[in-house]
């Protein structure tokens, strides 16, 4: 960025990388620069696409075997289509395959990123907002303490909380896979240092005035000012609860209850076991219908993680 | 981005406003109590629990009994135990550079303005790191299958026979891969967002000293986003040694390949969910939470001492 922007953007324009009022701004000083920069290269252009296509052809390869039939998988090129269309059979079979468990799959998947991801995007912004706008005792302690928590290998976790969930009898409930996903030290992280820029201690202060209590304070100042803060860290909790695989492995064993990753986990598995129906299509048709809601949000919210995932990582 | 946030990181101390101080306790705890209720009951309470655990042991004589550190004495020549570490050490060394060293790439390339669609660019290299970790899997394992994979593709072409990924001797690399896939555009975009924010004054004063575009790199660009390298080693150690996932996916694909103590936290699981041995599984999490800390920590003193 050009020097103009960077002493534009002290303590006022801090965060609003997610606002839609900055984009133009900063980019504006970038064209004045061009001038001076290198022409574009094509054989760079080229040797990054290597990388670009390296991410790009595993998505294509599952579009297109998403097309196909259990023979047609083996019988055809990856990249291209098989002779039958099967596109619309197989996403039909997907969801009626074993009594329509698919289904019954992406709802609890649903039910555990709303809840999980929501409760966890509630608590840390509740406590981001505390831990930025408040002094009370023990305040650097709890941060202390939270942020060296990140550094616990989340997995090491998991079998003494399946032994304590299932002591209070929680296991193999959907309880047992929320409760887990609603802390997220980094998003408590993120809305520390978010709430600290966007939320100015006079609005605070001027609503106390006016009478307003420390609740309503919250949800009538502070609130709307968070709010790109918000869905930011509301996106990656979603993806990290989506994603989430480890964790109800331990906790589930009804596959009633098991998320979508889970699922096709099992639907993978089934063929390697004595007398299973391999139905390799279906594991494909299901992974490609898991992965487009993330990547339609992740495409359509492209402002917020941008600078979102910027201010965590680089900050941390 | 890191500029707009580093008064942010230095603000909180000095922050509290003066009229807020009046009211130091209990509002504050009002917003923060939720969080730190849960955080207390699934953080602090399991490592709590998982301590206790690991100083006991089911006895078929005498039932739960306390053996002091018998168990972490059993961890420390626990063969399986070394052998799957020694392979995640194995992966870390090689996987690691790698994937950071081709998002570091991609990153320089994007922030030099070279690239035509650079935006494009950006966002599909990123794209894989919406794939949860079970589908990036499935896909690769798949792709990898000589029968109807692409590897098989290929194979059928060209005439050619390529080793089977999912063999025993090649099974670490193909999962190195996998993770490589997943996490390129994510470590690349934390790169780039920590570029961009380098004053461009420091590029134009190279510029005037006659610095080519190289010199330009390991001067000013590396040097200045040295905090984001070293963030970025860390969360991929970590990651690294929590490895389980595609493992684990993978072994319905590779039997032969992938054994169930395959990771340390395969290891861990295994002993737990198919041995019964709970307090014994407790204790390798525990050695092994505390390994990853020790090289978390290590890694960041490292970083920091050459930034000093």
């Amino acid at each position: 960025m050009a020097p103009p922007a960077v002493t534009a953007s002290g303590p006022s324009a801090a965060v609003p990388s997610g606002r839609p009022r900055s984009a133009p701004r900063l980019r504006a000083p970038r064209r004045r620069h061009s001038a001076d920069r290198p022409r574009r290269s094509v054989l760079l252009t080229l040797l990054t696409s290597l990388v670009l296509l390296y991410s790009l052809v595993p998505l294509v390869w599952l579009a297109f075997s998403a097309t196909k039939t259990q023979e047609g998988l083996s019988r055809s090129f990856g990249l291209w289509f098989d002779g039958d269309f099967a596109l619309w059979d197989n996403i039909g079979r997907t969801f009626t395959y074993d009594d329509g468990v698919f289904t019954r799959w992406l709802l609890n998947t649903v039910l555990y990123v709303g809840l999980g991801a929501g409760g966890a995007t509630f608590l840390a912004v509740l406590g981001g907002y505390a831990l930025a706008k408040f002094d009370f005792p023990g305040r650097r302690a709890v941060f202390a303490v939270v942020i060296g928590a990140v550094a616990v290998p989340g997995t090491a976790l998991a079998v003494p909380t399946f032994l304590m969930f299932s002591r209070m009898g929680l296991t193999n409930t959907p309880w047992a896979v929320i409760v887990p996903s609603l802390v997220s030290p980094f998003g408590l992280y993120l809305m520390w240092v978010f709430a600290t820029e966007a939320v100015p201690a006079e609005l605070m202060e001027a609503a106390r005035i006016d009478g307003a209590g420390e609740v309503r304070t919250f949800f009538t100042v502070a609130l709307p000012l968070l709010a790109p803060g918000i869905v930011t860290v509301l996106l990656f909790t979603m993806v990290a609860t989506w994603n989430n695989y480890f964790l109800p492995l331990v906790m589930l064993k009804d596959p009633d209850w098991y998320p979508l990753t889970l699922g096709l986990g099992s639907w993978n598995a089934q063929a390697a076991t004595a007398g299973g129906e391999a139905v390799f299509n279906l594991v494909v048709t299901g992974s490609l219908l898991t992965i487009v809601p993330l990547i339609a949000a992740f495409l359509l919210l492209q402002k917020y993680w941008r600078s979102g995932l910027a201010a965590g990582s680089v900050k941390e | 981005m890191t500029t707009p946030l580093s008064p942010g990181a230095a603000a909180p101390r000095p922050a509290p406003p003066r009229a807020a101080r009046s009211r130091r306790s209990w509002t504050g705890w009002g917003f923060l109590g939720p969080f730190v209720a849960v955080f207390a009951l699934v953080f602090l309470a399991p490592i709590g629990y998982s301590l206790y655990l690991s100083l006991f042991r089911d006895r078929l004589i005498g039932g739960n009994t306390f053996v002091g550190l018998d168990n972490y004495r059993q961890a420390l020549g626990d063969e399986r135990f070394w052998a799957a570490l020694g392979r995640i050490s194995l992966f870390l060394a090689v996987q690691v550079p790698v994937m950071l060293g081709i998002a570091l790439l991609v990153a320089l390339a994007l922030d030099s303005g070279r690239l035509y669609g650079r935006d494009f660019f950006r966002v599909s290299i990123f794209l894989p790191y919406a794939v949860p970790a079970v589908v990036a899997t499935l896909m690769w394992g798949f792709m990898y299958g000589t029968r109807f994979g692409l590897v098989g593709d290929v194979n059928d072409a060209l005439g050619v026979s390529l080793p089977d990924p999912l063999s025993p001797g090649l099974v670490l690399a193909s999962i190195g891969n996998i993770v490589t896939w997943e996490f390129v555009g994510y470590n690349m975009l934390i790169f780039y967002a920590a570029l961009r924010v380098v004053p461009h004054s420091l590029y134009e004063a190279a510029q005037i000293d006659g610095a080519g575009q190289l010199r330009v790199i390991t001067a000013i660009k590396l040097p200045a986003i040295r905090g984001a390298l070293v963030i970025a080693t860390i969360f991929s150690v970590i990651g690294s040694f929590q490895l389980f996932n595609e493992p684990s996916i993978l072994q319905p694909l590779a039997p032969n390949a992938v054994t169930t103590d395959y990771t340390p936290n395969f290891y861990t699981y295994s002993l737990s969910f198919n041995g019964q041995q709970h307090n014994y599984s407790a204790t390798v999490a525990i050695v092994m939470g505390l390994i990853t800390m020790a090289i978390a920590y290590v890694v960041q003193l490292r970083g920091m001492r050459k930034g000093g």
